[in-house]
């Protein structure tokens, strides 16, 4: 009763912050200070403008008849895609149990491990085309490996994420069982992240049907080099043609993957 | 009283300090026989929990030693500390079933420490086995829910399914840890009833953790009071009087020299 009757007090002014104030200022300053460093102008962009407009017509008028050259091509490079992302996920399948914490407990293994991984992570799948064309040679296998370094990166990541957030009642349960290491993981842990590493493996497939029809471009196999051909002796008309078909592909691919991906998590 | 009584836990001069330096047990020394249903009672963080734990090892101990049936656990290793385990069953408060596998897997994990682990991989569980899990299932009443995903059951019906995987276990010892703390009343009886079961037709021995007083007084045989990692008290059910019961969960004074 008194509470209510009482004088409440009124809310208090939040202290004013001058760091905030500070870091707003530097990052206004960093900008202004970048774009003269490296002379960026916005004019830049409209500078070809012209050109632009003639080349996307070009483009919007596709040589449908090069179609039956780019769909082959097109299926190496899903079979690319395909093979890169199996190869890599298997590989990052059981690495990632080696350097979840809840499951390999020697904290100097899985940090070494997690450096490894961490480099592995920072190459862009560019690079990696570039390093396979070189070890391996020009064709399509430069690629496949690429995509499978790209995949592991991105799969590992992900999957220790998920397998260091599962519910560690079961592997306490398997462990009073006197279940073994292989059991534990086998009964308690895989159960549990199973639709998850799918998941994953499902999304870096996605990433890799868009970076493996790139990847000819640097000669690590397929579409990409006739883009980059069809580009360079300014054949406009063609390279409207495989842009057109490699967007429609992604599309599909996406759109399946994406609903395959909704439907595992229920 | 000491006549066919032999030891099924012996805990000597156990004590347990925590990384963090915080001390859960304090040298314990503890005998129970064969056949016992005990409860453990006291405050939450008083123990209880540790206590359990380390009778399975899922916490090591930091001095003394724990002998089960005669074999100390301490200082098993591998293989036969796998084995000590699989003697002993355990019972949680949140269940720990695996809940994107059927119950009936869930109930069958009780036996993996009883294959190989090709076997179990491969999911090569025998007939007679999948068969006694469908009857370990009976004797809990849920054999209508042998396929069901364990995500699927009720609160009770998930301590259940975990009671069956231990019948499948079929160990000497039964560990339960607050087993009904996340159970309505009526739920709590039938799992109680349920350990009751085990400890007397299967004569395995229980050692329960518990909150609720009126649960420990129906079911258990003897009481062991906890408090600050030490044993305030020890006996037997009938002989104990409310008052210890109260003491016991307000931290009273005079239980110190039981």
């Amino acid at each position: 009763m008194s509470q209510t009757d009482q004088d409440l007090m009124n809310l208090p002014k939040k202290k004013f912050k001058i760091m905030n104030l500070i870091w707003v200022i530097l990052i206004i300053v960093g900008l202004f200070v970048s774009i003269n460093v490296t002379d960026t102008h916005i004019s830049v962009l409209f500078e070809n403008f012209s050109q632009f407009t003639d080349i996307f017509v070009q483009m919007a008028h596709p040589d449908w008849s090069y179609s039956s050259t780019v769909f082959p091509l097109l299926f190496q490079t899903l079979k690319m895609a395909v093979l890169g992302t199996v190869i890599g996920s298997i590989v990052a399948f059981i690495y990632t149990l080696l350097i979840a914490r809840n499951i390999v407990k020697n904290k100097v293994l899985t940090g070494i491990l997690r450096i490894i991984m961490n480099i592995i992570r920072t190459i862009p799948d560019l690079l990696l085309g570039a390093i396979f064309v070189a070890v391996i040679g020009i064709g399509p296998v430069a690629g496949i490996f690429a995509l499978a370094v790209f995949t592991f990166g991105v799969v590992v990541k992900l999957f220790y994420e998920a397998i260091e957030t599962i519910d560690p009642g079961p592997i306490e349960a398997l462990t009073a069982v006197g279940a073994n290491k292989l059991q534990i993981i086998w009964f308690a842990v895989l159960p549990q992240i199973m639709t998850y590493f799918i998941s994953y493996v499902l999304y870096a497939f996605e990433i890799n049907v868009r970076s493996s029809t790139i990847l000819g471009y640097i000669g690590a196999g397929g579409i990409g080099l006739y883009l980059q051909e069809t580009l360079q002796t300014f054949d406009y008309a063609k390279t409207g043609t495989i842009i057109i078909v490699i967007i429609v592909v992604v599309v599909i691919i996406d759109y399946i993957s994406s609903k395959s991906r909704e439907a595992l998590m229920k | 009283m000491a006549n066919s009584e032999k030891p099924m836990i012996e805990l000597k001069n156990v004590t347990k300090i925590y990384d963090n330096g915080t001390v859960g047990l304090k040298d314990i020394n503890l005998t129970i026989n064969k056949g016992e249903f005990v409860m453990v009672v006291g405050l939450s963080g008083a123990g209880k929990s540790t206590l359990l734990r380390s009778i399975n090892r899922l916490h090591d101990i930091s001095k003394g030693d724990i002998e089960i049936d005669g074999e100390s656990i301490t200082k098993a290793k591998g293989k036969n500390l796998r084995l000590l385990r699989r003697s002993i069953g355990m019972i949680f408060q949140s269940f720990n079933l695996v809940k994107r596998s059927s119950v009936l897997r869930n109930v069958l994990t009780g036996r993996v420490a009883y294959y190989p682990t090709w076997k179990t991989t491969l999911n090569l569980f025998s007939k007679e086995d999948n068969q006694k899990a469908y009857e370990a299932l009976q004797q809990v009443d849920l054999a209508d829910k042998v396929y069901a995903r364990a995500d699927e059951l009720s609160g009770g019906q998930q301590q259940r399914v975990a009671i069956a995987r231990v019948l499948m276990q079929n160990p000497k010892i039964i560990l339960a840890d607050e087993p009904t703390a996340s159970l309505d009343p009526q739920t709590s009886l039938k799992v109680m009833n349920d350990l009751k079961m085990l400890n007397e037709k299967y004569g395995m021995t229980v050692l329960a953790n518990m909150h609720s007083v009126d649960l420990a007084r129906q079911f258990g045989k003897r009481v062991i009071g906890i408090r600050q990692g030490q044993v305030v008290y020890d006996g037997q059910m009938k002989d104990t009087p409310e008052a210890v019961f109260t003491d016991i969960y307000n931290g009273g004074d005079g239980s110190e020299e039981k």
